[in-house]
């Protein structure tokens, strides 16, 4: 019996995580459009975090998203100065990934910047967030 | 069932005592076997650890932990800046378990083996540091694609989570322990 109410509960904790990143994204490209982005492409949100971009200080190797997380969203990545793993992006291997608004906003304010030398438009953060939701 | 349970618990406890019991036979001064106090900030962990290991504010000075929290922007090359609150509550923990407040025992030799005044951001810019980690050649550190610098503690220190950098805890990836 306690078998069996802990095994529909952790199928029960999956459901519930995976309704709450689904509700969440849909959430966050709600206030995105308030701030004047439209019609998100996860297409496009692709092709944005393969896209390279010069060092900002010049001399550098170019960066992009996959700089650290790889081109494989189901992978885990590995952070391109410390070394340190990155647990895979893709909620579809990781459950706790797109869960949580403040992280999903720190990260973009920091990884936009530090990549694109800026921070990231409503419409880019929509593509992207599609996109990574489809992984 | 019921009794079988008690009996698992009854036995952690014995081990439990037993250990602490081994553990305060090893005691090497005043604070057990630990080099530097662990981390029991979670939110240190979560929002120091994800880019590297989470350093132990006991390597570094109070004025340093307060001048490196004020530039999170510029991080080393990176940003890693935090929302306002976040960041206060950080320091002030950072700054309250700092070097120069600890009486753990490599606390208190990176302390103490500072300049007066100087201000490092750096853990490994410590005198301290520097000495100890000063005859590990350049193969096993920066030409070592598994450690890459000596930022890197837990690549070689396997025991660096739980405060401790004892000798014979050091594994170097690729190379093995320790020995000079
Ligand atoms: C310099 C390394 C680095 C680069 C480059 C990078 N990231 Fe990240 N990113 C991280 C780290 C570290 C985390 C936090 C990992 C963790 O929570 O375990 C993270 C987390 C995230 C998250 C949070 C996901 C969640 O719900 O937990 C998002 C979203 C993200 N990154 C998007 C991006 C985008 C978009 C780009 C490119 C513009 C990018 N990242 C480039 C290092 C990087
Ligand atoms: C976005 C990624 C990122 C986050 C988040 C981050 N750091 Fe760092 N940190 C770095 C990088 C990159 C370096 C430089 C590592 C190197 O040179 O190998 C670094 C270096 C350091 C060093 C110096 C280590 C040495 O070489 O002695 C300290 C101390 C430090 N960080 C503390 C912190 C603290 C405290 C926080 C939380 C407020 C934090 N870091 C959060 C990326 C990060
Ligand atoms: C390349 C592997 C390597 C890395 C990375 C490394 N260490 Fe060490 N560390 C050593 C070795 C080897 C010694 C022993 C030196 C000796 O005794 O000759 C040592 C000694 C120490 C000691 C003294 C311990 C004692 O009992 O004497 C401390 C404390 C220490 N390291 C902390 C750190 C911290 C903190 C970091 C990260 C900022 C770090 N180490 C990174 C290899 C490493």
């Amino acid at each position: 019996m306690k078998y069996m109410l802990s095994i529909t509960g952790f199928f029960l904790s999956l459901f519930v995580t995976s309704q709450l990143s689904a509700t969440l994204v849909d959430d966050l490209l709600q206030e995105y459009q308030k701030a004047g982005a439209s019609g998100f492409d996860a297409a496009r949100g692709e092709a944005l975090w393969k896209k390279s971009f010069p060092d900002p200080k010049g001399a550098g190797k170019e960066r992009s998203c996959t700089t650290c997380h790889t081109d494989n969203l189901r992978n885990a990545g590995k952070h391109a100065t410390t070394g340190k793993a990155i647990e895979p992006l893709a909620p579809s291997v990781n459950n706790k990934r797109l869960t949580d608004r403040k992280e999903i906003e720190k990260w973009f304010l920091r990884n936009c910047k530090w990549t694109l030398g800026r921070e990231c438009s409503a419409q880019e953060k929509g593509d992207i967030l599609l996109y990574l939701r489809s992984q | 069932m019921y009794g079988k349970s008690w009996t698992s618990v009854l036995a952690v406890v014995v081990i439990g005592v037993a250990a602490t019991v081994v553990a305060d036979d090893d005691d090497r001064s005043g604070k057990g076997k630990l080099d530097v106090a662990p981390v029991t900030n979670q939110l240190y962990t979560d929002e120091c650890g994800v880019c590297h290991f989470a350093y132990q504010p006991g390597f570094l000075p109070a004025a340093s932990w307060k001048k490196l929290m004020g530039g999170l922007a510029d991080h080393f090359g990176e940003n890693a800046e935090l929302p306002a609150d976040t960041a206060k509550t950080l320091s002030a923990y950072l700054e309250a378990n700092a070097a120069d407040k600890s009486s753990y025992p490599r606390s208190k030799k990176m302390a103490a083996s500072l300049k007066k005044g100087a201000v490092p951001l750096r853990i490994t810019e410590v005198p301290y540091f520097a000495k100890e980690h000063d005859d590990i050649p350049a193969r096993m550190v920066k030409d070592n694609k598994q450690v890459g610098s000596l930022s890197n503690c837990a690549a070689c220190h396997s025991k660096a989570k739980e405060g401790s950098f004892r000798e014979r805890e050091i594994n170097i990836p690729g190379f093995g322990p320790w020995e000079d």
